[in-house]
């Protein structure tokens, strides 16, 4: 607000038309996708559902709903345990472990998954052993179930929780705590009826944001043979190669991560985002000395053992045998896979950033409620699958792509083939709606660090208008732009359900592959892309703990 | 030094930045009302006020931050701002040195320093922004990064900054109130000291009178967006134009008292009011300072010490009088009354302010000064 006029000028300078339209422009674009779904929902076909009822869909409701109560539950208490553990207590190695738990978010559960699946099915090394030992392994828990994808999804998906609780508790004050002891506070009461409820909006975001990626998630299910609704988006799209049931089960989807961010809301009556700081002045510490810290430190190296260490060094084998064997055909493959993924990330990135740039630049010039609820619009994407935004996108680009072929036929008898479709243009379109929350929160909070008055300063000191942006502006805001677009380059590379909806025909990626060969049990295969994924996941990771420090 | 001072009083006075009817108003609220004021050149002028009174609008529509509503105003005699015309900040040749100082974070002092040179030959430059930084006392500091600096260099680099094109007007937005008490001071006499030996016409913003009068030359009080007086700070201290502007630049007491012909006559003694315009005889209230006020250790005066607030090299007495009003009476410290202690009431008035007397609750400041 403060430099608002005179920014004003500065965007009058340029064509104010253009300018002024583009963001409604990005906006209608964003909207588009989710209109489709929500029109198709609202406009249902019958007998698409009726089939879909006497087929698969019960099924795929109740495995839906089993898996959000167990990944729920899973990752509330892991989550919320393992914060409380290193907030309120000291024992050996505590520093390190309050960053290696954070380690499994770079493991996608669809890598989590085949891996887990690998390592405990019937014919992996675990039942193996147990065999050759004598035991039955009849009794062994089935791993290929809705508790082995629980498990997995738990697994990945606890950090999130477990950051934004211990946001939660760092951000309380230890003197809230002292108050209660004063007045004669157990311990358990403490937790239960001061921290707790202080904490409860992280730890209903953390849970929520859990929630959305199970919710998302159609390849990890599959493994375990657990079909839940995106699982059907996909089946129906390719095993029946129908579009619109597949566009009716993405409004369901839609309707259902609704549905969860509405209780979401309910839920936490505060702040709608919260800022994840690394310290813990607040509440005191004790300290887990003898065999209590032992209890500690095998609790935490359990978790990341189970959760990041042994997928990675299962992955880490499979990719040594792999290598030791790579024929120059098989390296080609690869280096082509790579070069796919990097592309796309890399032209994902630079166009969500620099609509968040436009987006985030304009909205500050402008103010007012209009430009919030367009910014809040662009940043929709993010609360939607992968799976929905894919249809939402496809229907109306393969309709588009018919359409020109149609008139260019019609009268110039040429037929310039699928221009969206065919392309990546849509990948790109779509990710870009997908991971805009990610880019415009950089950019923005960038945006937010620029110190009050210094535009004013450079401008009273005679800067122009090109002055003021390349030498004021964009070095200031250059550390929010690239941290923005690592972290869209690396949720592209890991990206599953777009991809694979909206890919061209054989344009494989490296997550594609990773899916396809572990689909087929071929695990040497997926090794190394899979390890590629993971260390691209690390860079996010070291972003966010270098920023709360 | 004192020569030079001196001699600016010799001079002649010469508007330099006319501000005439001056409104802002923003969509909620009127941030400004009718505001007519003339800086003349070289001078040193506060506007002072409590927050939210419009002073920093005010600087902000000279320097050309802001768009103003009504009236116009101009620098050296060259219309800058009406509603209708809106000069550029950079054209207006002033200087400006914000609260938070707003230096370029990413660029080191001396970038920071140079950056308002742009477009001159890289060695002057060089010339120009050395010599500021010496200066500034900041000689060897230019390679360093503002946020290396403590908050009284970065006020001082911010100084060297606004200098540095050689502005005509000088604004300073509350420029020394993030720092320390001891630093304040310091920083304080060291900038007027450079600002006066530039030669530069200076508007300073603040809400702090004793900065206001230890600076300037003369002060603009503003309330509510109006000025409420313009004056030297002897006249605002000593002559204040309103209720609003002696409260607001020091403790007052007013006291009932009654006019006949050219004398008030209080319960505390008869003074003569210096301008002899007022006929016949009206109720008012009398103006009290606390360092008008002595008193003595007496057994028979007529108040009782109710409160001391020792305050240094002063202190503080609250008084209650037989006839029940509070007075306050500032003395030196190191002669300490008790509290409880009965004492005379002297009263030493060196400027009689009178105002009509009026109810104590939220009504509009309602007053006629002395010279009205």
């Amino acid at each position: 607000m403060t430099d608002k006029t005179l920014v004003m000028q500065v965007a009058r300078d340029k064509r104010p038309s253009l300018l002024s339209s583009l963001p409604f422009f990005i906006v209608a674009l964003t909207l588009l996708p989710v209109l489709v779904v929500a029109s198709s929902l609202l406009t249902p076909t019958w007998s698409v559902w009726q089939h879909l009822w006497d087929t698969i869909l019960p099924e795929l409701l109740l495995n839906t709903a089993v898996l959000l109560l167990g990944v729920g539950i899973g990752t509330l208490m892991l989550g919320t345990a393992l914060a409380w553990l290193v907030t309120a207590y000291e024992f050996p190695g505590k520093k390190t472990f309050e960053w290696l738990l954070v380690l499994p978010m770079a493991m996608p559960a669809y890598i989590m998954g085949f891996v887990y699946m690998a390592i405990f099915d019937f014919a992996g090394p675990v039942q193996t052993l147990l065999r050759a030992w004598g035991l039955e392994t009849w009794g062994f828990w089935q791993i290929r179930s809705g508790f082995g994808a629980i498990t997995v999804m738990t697994l990945v998906l606890y950090p999130y929780v477990y950051l934004l609780a211990k946001a939660g508790f760092a951000e309380q004050s230890g003197s809230a705590i002292e108050a209660a002891k004063v007045l004669g506070s157990s311990k358990t009461r403490l937790f239960f009826q001061v921290v707790m409820p202080l904490a409860r909006p992280s730890i209903v975001a953390g849970v929520s944001l859990a929630l959305m990626e199970a919710l998302a998630d159609f390849a990890t299910v599959r493994y375990f043979n657990f079909p839940t609704v995106a699982d059907g988006i996909l089946r129906v799209w390719h095993g029946l190669m129908d579009l619109g049931a597949a566009s009716e089960m993405a409004g369901l989807l839609a309707m259902l991560s609704a549905l969860l961010l509405l209780s979401e809301h309910r839920l936490r009556n505060r702040r709608a985002y919260h800022q994840i700081k690394g310290k813990n002045q607040g509440l005191p510490t004790m300290s887990l000395s003898g065999w209590r810290g032992g209890v500690a430190v095998g609790i935490c190296s359990g978790i990341v053992f189970a959760a990041f260490g042994l997928p990675l060094t299962q992955l880490l084998v499979w990719g040594s045998r792999e290598i030791g064997q790579l024929t120059p055909g098989a390296l080609a493959v690869y280096v082509r896979l790579a070069g796919n993924s990097l592309s796309l990330a890399a032209i994902a990135a630079v166009a969500a950033v620099a609509v968040a740039l436009l987006m985030a630049s304009l909205a500050r010039l402008r103010g007012g409620t209009l430009s919030r609820l367009l910014t809040q619009v662009v940043t929709t994407g993010y609360a939607l699958p992968g799976a929905v935004i894919a249809v939402g996108i496809l229907l109306p680009l393969s309709a588009l792509d018919r359409g020109i072929n149609t008139l260019t036929t019609a009268w110039w008898g040429f037929t310039p083939g699928l221009i969206f479709t065919g392309s990546i243009v849509g990948l790109i379109y779509a990710y870009t709606v997908r991971f805009m929350a990610v880019a415009y929160n950089s950019v923005d909070s960038s945006l937010e660090k620029i110190p009050p008055n210094t535009t004013l300063a450079a401008r009273v000191l005679g800067a122009s208008t090109m002055r003021l942006i390349t030498e004021v502006q964009l070095p200031l805001i250059m550390p929010g732009i690239m941290a923005g677009a690592i972290l869209v380059f690396v949720d592209v590379m890991k990206e599953l359900p777009i991809t694979m909806m909206l890919r061209p025909l054989g344009y494989d990626t490296l997550a594609i592959w990773v899916w396809q060969m572990a689909a087929e049990s071929l695990w040497a295969s997926t090794a190394l892309p899979a390890l590629a994924i993971v260390l691209a996941g690390l860079i996010p990771i070291k972003l966010l703990l270098s920023q709360s420090k | 030094m004192s020569e030079q001072l001196c001699a600016a009083v010799g001079t002649a006075v010469e508007p330099h930045v006319e501000l005439s009817g001056l409104g802002k108003r923003y969509p909620d609220v009127i941030a400004l009302h009718n505001l007519t004021l003339t800086v003349n050149r070289g001078e040193f002028f506060s506007l002072l006020g409590p927050s939210g009174c419009g002073k920093t609008t005010t600087l902000r529509l000279v320097a050309g931050l802001d768009c103003l509503s009504e009236g116009s105003i101009a620098i050296d005699d060259v219309l800058v701002s009406s509603p209708t015309y809106f000069m550029p900040p950079e054209k207006r040749g002033v200087g400006i040195v914000f609260q938070d100082y707003a230096l370029f974070p990413h660029m080191t002092v001396f970038e920071n320093v140079a950056f308002g040179l742009y477009g001159l030959p890289k060695a002057a430059i060089a010339k120009r922004v050395n010599e500021l930084l010496a200066l500034v006392g900041l000689a060897a500091a230019g390679q360093k990064y503002p946020h290396e600096m403590s908050g009284g260099q970065k006020q001082r680099v911010a100084l060297a900054r606004a200098l540095a094109p050689a502005p005509k007007v000088m604004l300073l937005d509350e420029p020394f109130s993030n720092l320390d008490a001891e630093l304040r001071a310091a920083l304080r006499s060291e900038t007027k000291e450079i600002l006066r030996d530039s030669g530069t016409t200076v508007i300073l913003v603040t809400h702090d009178q004793e900065e206001a009068f230890s600076l300037s030359d003369r002060v603009g009080l503003l309330n509510g967006g109006k000025l409420e007086q313009v004056g030297t700070p002897y006249e605002i201290y000593h002559h204040p134009a309103s209720r609003f502007v002696a409260d607001f630049v020091g403790r007052a007491d007013y006291l009932s008292a009654r006019v006949e012909g050219s004398m008030v006559i209080s319960g505390l003694g008869s003074f003569a009011l210096p301008n002899s315009e007022r006929q016949g005889s009206a109720d008012v209230d009398l103006l009290i300072r606390p360092d008008d006020v002595s008193i003595a250790d007496d057994p028979t005066g007529t108040a009782v010490i109710t409160e001391v607030r020792f305050l240094g090299a002063h202190a503080l007495y609250t008084l209650q009088l037989d006839d029940g009003s509070v007075l306050h009476s500032q003395g030196l410290s190191a002669h300490l009354l008790p509290p409880c202690m009965r004492v005379a009431v002297t009263v030493n008035m060196r400027h009689t302010v009178v105002f009509s007397p009026e109810q104590k609750d939220d009504a509009p400041q309602r007053h006629r000064g002395h010279r009205d």
